[in-house]
């Protein structure tokens, strides 16, 4: 990689961890909820007593929400998931180029 | 394309022309319940031809050089780590991102209406998120028409000869605001306000789902980029062979 795309990569980087974590530090008192409760009390706003016709089928099953730590874990589970998937697929392209390169400085030489 | 293929389609095409538009009388991602039935199956029925056109379109991709599958594993699985990451925005409620612009760059829209539900499927049924009954519109706002404007965003940038990266980031991060503007105008024809109907609803709406976005969607923008540029350093083989990169 040149080096004027290293320094790119490292200042988007910092960029995204600012703008992801700036809110939780400014904005002291918020309740960071999710926005689709949000758009659910809107829902009841405009349509007064609105109930939902159906419910998540998880919920159903267990006969009640599902637990705030066990969501949490089921979310890690598709982050990580789809994490492995990158690192390995990336992984292979960066040792395949190298190999590349070596190959043809094998051959160089 | 194979004659059992366009039977399929055009199937689903009639299907949706004929769900589609006739039961639309009153009334991110939208939660469980929270959409009228009619809609649920509306909604759900213009997104058929979408996914089947994406099925296809894989296929072809796969055809043409089969090594394209791990592009395609990484584009779905960079969906699968986006959307699951929930981030603090300004107005001071969560949202998270759609991950499908990358995908649609690299494969094209209708690919990823494939991979987008896949990863729709997977939260409504384990995390409760989104839903079962709504998985036509959420569907239709993050896998269709998300992607739809990143690709049309892409082209324009494109002509204008805007600089490569330049237009990846602008892409995805229209695209993935154009969601959640989808997701605002769907709730708002479903629930029009007593006073000023669907427009004061969909800005109701856009308040709550798009200014919260707006940060997440520079975000979103700005690892798609990071992404393309890992993978043009390392990998421009497979990008030529699914025609990001144009054979020189």
């Amino acid at each position: 990689m040149q080096k004027s795309r290293k320094g790119l990569v490292f200042v988007l980087i910092v960029i995204c961890i600012l703008m992801a974590f700036i809110p939780l530090f400014a904005l002291k008192d918020a309740e960071f909820g999710g926005s689709d409760d949000g758009g659910s009390q809107i829902v009841e706003q405009i349509h007064k007593g609105y109930e939902p016709w159906a419910s998540p089928i998880l919920e159903r099953i267990l006969g009640g929400e599902l637990p705030g730590e066990v969501e949490s874990m089921l979310f890690c589970v598709q982050t990580g998931i789809g994490v492995g998937v990158i690192a390995f697929i990336l992984g292979r392209f960066v040792q395949r180029k190298k190999d590349e390169e070596e190959l043809k400085k094998y051959k160089e030489e | 394309m194979k004659n059992s293929e366009k039977l399929v389609l055009s199937l689903s095409i009639a299907l949706a022309l004929m769900l589609g538009f006739l039961p639309f009388t009153y009334a991110m991602h939208i939660m469980e319940g929270y959409l009228p039935i009619s809609y649920c199956l509306g909604w759900g029925a213009i997104s058929i031809p979408f996914v089947v056109w994406g099925f296809i379109s894989i296929r072809k991709t796969l055809e043409k050089d089969s090594r394209s599958i791990t592009l395609l594993a990484l584009a779905g699985a960079f969906v699968f780590v986006i959307s699951s990451l929930k981030i603090p925005s300004v107005t001071g409620s969560c949202s998270h991102m759609t991950g499908t612009g990358l995908g649609a760059l690299l494969f094209g829209a209708g690919a990823v209406s494939v991979l987008g539900l896949i990863v729709l499927v997977f939260q409504a049924i384990l995390l409760a998120h989104g839903g079962l009954t709504t998985l036509g519109a959420n569907t239709f706002s993050m896998a269709i028409a998300g992607p739809i404007f990143t690709v049309i965003i892409y082209g324009i940038c494109k002509k204008l000869k805007v600089n490569k990266l330049v237009s990846v980031f602008i892409a995805t991060a229209l695209g993935d605001l154009f969601t959640y503007c989808v997701t605002s105008l769907q709730l708002a024809l479903a629930y029009p306000s007593q006073v000023g109907g669907v427009a004061a609803s969909l800005m109701k709406f856009l308040g709550v789902f798009a200014t919260t976005q707006v940060p997440l969607a520079i975000i979103e923008g700005i690892i798609s980029v990071l992404i393309i540029m890992a993978l043009e350093t390392y990998a421009s083989k497979e990008l030529k062979a699914v025609g990001y990169i144009k054979e020189a």
